[in-house]
């Protein structure tokens, strides 16, 4: 494999550009015969001198990468050698840039970090619907295509629920970034999609200070610390960090992962939508946990009972997320009470669900007019008051609904776009019944109907009696 | 090649049809039986005669801790439904059935590949493996790239790596799993005639030997059917219950 470079040939395929050396793999560009899909070849380093996990992340790889197909946040695996003869992967070359190329800027300015960790979130969700964890997330394996969606790449050390866990045979190494890596897989647990989230959390941690949250680790000692160990919250480190990114921050980085996020949505539905975090302690929190209480964990930690991998029901389902589109005029009590009644109904059939209340208005701006309430913050504040009270009687948490006021032309399409950013399960929208709604609102619910990236109910008030 | 593999089918004839035509349907074009064709079931002639006749065309077939008690050699591990029923399946054989299961090996070895009904490590023991210990024991005995075998009821799998540990692996119905051969492979294929796994549909599994790929599959059959002739045939009532509930 030595003898390899630009112009060999492997399988007919033949080696272009040498774009990645990594301790690994090697990766060329492809060139030769032009397909639909530009490619690269990577190539694991075997052989004398090179590590055994080479070549079951080179198995896994293929493994994950194959299973997967296609999609938008992961390469697409086209052709491979077998592991005994001849080993590669041909995959899709995704062009983008690299999350990498933020390292050196930091820290990186709150809303552009909010809106490249989104998309992160999103990837993951993605993998995580589809049974694999990645559990090596680092800068310097997501890219993002130009219209902003993250892809994540080298699945050597990923997990698939489906399929047999070849590394956890090297179970007593904590293999991945150690960096990035998650407490329990300090231990060796290989099969919690919740890793991805802390990783995603120290990665934010990272470019949001430009510090590492539990430094570099050389050693297992210093590695095992993370296991008792919180780290210094974001704003004593940059003093003008926004308390809702280092609630989401520091929920990631949660030592239990149970105390994380329970999906990848949902830290990309709080990194979308920064208004709406429910800010805690830790949102404010100014120092470490006290040395007496990192002392009662530390000795805890000496037999750390890392939490159970979620089963793969749930891990194919993360928390539902339910979009009630009501109408800006929709005053009409029955309709109102019809939607309620139906929210009701779908919280109760799964209790990790969360509403989130819309309503799409013209922009502002258009409106502005001389009294208070007409001008762009008053009638926004007018609209989210309304969406409030429609839920007061629902009776939810906080944390289990959020309210949204679009401004857009187009109704619909704002609604639908909304439903696309944020992953959204289910959208409810109340069916028109006379005056100025049955004019206005029907052409909206059938828009919606015929164009939501998700299930639609139109909830219709039971007739008069 | 595609090897079709089929454990404890326990006379259900139904559950070993609707597997054989499931295989046959992907392109099955060789078949192993891994012992214990009879015991609990109403059809112990039908389905030995069938697995005869596959045998006579070139299947692997082992004997099972089932088919060794009806053949006299006494197994007090049995449970008392399972002794009603070794008595009425000895009754209802002929000669040519006793002798089919008589002729029946303990293993067969194929090249790279042992078949065994229990564990490799002394398959006259009836081992069952349940755990990392038994699949470590079975697969330094066995000594083969692929050991397939029976007796647990559930599917599993099982693989040896570099570590030269056993790691275990419950397979989902239906993905390919690749076992490559520089791994070595226990699978437990599952119980065609009596799942015990809270589902009723029949187990068993496809080994693509060529292209290195394991698929374990489970099959709806008419098992309303099997349970009816159980109960018409006299066996114990919790025998045709547990067709009914696969549990």
């Amino acid at each position: 494999m030595d003898s390899l470079g630009p112009g060999s040939e492997i399988d007919g395929f033949r080696l272009g550009e040498l774009i990645h050396v990594g301790s690994m793999a090697s990766i060329y560009r492809l060139s030769g015969p032009a397909g639909a899909l530009p490619l690269i070849i990577k190539i694991p380093r075997l052989g004398p001198g090179e590590r055994a996990v080479n070549v079951i992340a080179f198995e896994v790889c293929r493994m994950v990468l194959g299973a997967l197909g296609q999609g938008r946040h992961h390469p697409t695996l086209v052709a491979f050698g077998d592991v005994e003869t001849t080993p590669y992967l041909v995959m899709e070359y995704v062009e983008g840039v690299r999350l990498n190329d933020w390292v050196d800027r930091t820290p990186v300015a709150p809303e552009e970090l909010a809106r490249l960790g989104a998309a992160v979130a999103l990837a993951l969700d993605d993998l995580h619907r589809r049974g694999v964890a990645h559990l090596d997330l680092k800068p310097t394996n997501v890219l993002y295509r130009p219209s902003g969606e993250a892809v994540l790449v080298d699945f050597g050390l990923a997990h698939h629920s489906d399929y047999p866990d070849l590394l956890a045979e090297e179970f007593r190494t904590p293999i991945g970034n150690w960096v990035y890596m998650a407490p329990e897989q300090v231990v060796g647990v290989r099969c919690d999609p919740r890793s991805d989230i802390f990783a995603l959390g120290a990665i934010l941690y990272h470019l949001a200070t430009g510090r590492f949250p539990f430094g570099n680790p050389l050693t297992r000692a210093q590695l095992r610390e993370r296991l008792y160990r919180d780290p210094m919250p974001p704003r004593a480190v940059v003093a003008g960090t926004p308390g809702w990114l280092q609630e989401i921050i520091l929920r990631c980085l949660e030592i239990d992962a149970r105390d994380r996020y329970a999906s990848a949505a949902d830290a990309a539905f709080d990194l979308t939508n920064p208004a709406q975090v429910t800010q805690t302690e830790r949102g404010a929190r100014k120092r470490t946990a006290s040395w007496g209480t990192r002392m009662r964990r530390r000795i805890k930690a000496r037999r750390f009972d890392p939490a159970p991998c979620p089963p793969p029901a749930i891990r194919a389902g993360p928390v539902p997320i339910i979009l009630v589109a009501l109408g800006p005029f929709q005053s009409d009590e029955i309709s109102l009470e019809a939607l309620r009644d139906a929210v009701r109904r779908l919280i109760a059939a799964d209790v990790r669900s969360r509403v989130a209340c819309a309503t799409a208005v013209p922009p502002a701006a258009a409106l502005s007019g001389a009294r208070d309430e007409e001008t762009a913050t008053g009638r926004h504040i007018k609209h989210l008051v309304a969406l409030r009270q429609w839920a007061r009687p629902l009776q939810l948490p906080e944390e289990r609904v959020t309210y949204h006021v679009l401004e857009s032309e187009k109704p619909a399409a704002a609604l639908i776009d909304y439903a696309r950013m944020n992953d959204v399960d289910h959208i409810l929208v109340g069916a028109a019944r006379g005056g100025v709604p049955a004019r206005l609102f029907p052409r909206v619910s059938a828009q919606i109907v015929a164009e939501a990236p998700c299930t639609v109910t139109v909830v219709r008030p039971p007739p008069e009696s | 090649m595609k090897l079709a593999l089929f454990a404890d089918i326990h006379s259900n004839l139904e559950a070993l049809t609707a597997c054989l035509a499931h295989a046959q349907a992907l392109g099955a074009d060789r078949y192993a039986f891994l012992g214990d064709l009879v015991g609990y079931g109403a059809d112990p002639v039908a389905v030995i005669d069938l697995i005869e006749r596959h045998a006579m065309a070139g299947a692997a077939v082992v004997l099972g801790n089932h088919d060794a008690a009806v053949l006299g050699r006494h197994d007090d591990t049995l449970n008392s439904n399972a002794q009603a029923a070794i008595a009425w399946t000895t009754a209802q054989l002929g000669a040519r059935q006793r002798d089919f299961l008589a002729s029946l090996p303990l293993t067969v070895r194929d090249e790279n590949v042992l078949f065994v009904h229990a564990s490799a490590a002394a398959p006259e023991q009836w081992i069952y493996v349940t755990g990392l210990r038994e699949a470590e024991e079975s697969m330094k005995v066995g000594d083969a790239g692929y050991i397939f075998c029976g007796h647990v009821h559930e599917q599993k799998l099982y693989y040896i790596g570099a570590s030269g540990r056993p790691m275990p692996f419950k397979p989902v119905p239906g993905t390919p799993i690749p076992t490559g051969t520089h791994r070595r492979w226990l699978a437990i294929v599952g119980s065609a005639g009596q799942p015990r796994d809270h589902n009723n549909k029949a187990c068993y599994a496809l080994a693509d030997l060529d292209r290195a790929r394991l698929t374990f599959y489970r099959v709806a059959y008419d098992h309303g059917l099997a349970a009816r002739k159980i109960r018409a045939a006299g066996l114990p009532e919790r025998v045709a219950r547990r067709l009914e509930r696969g549990a």
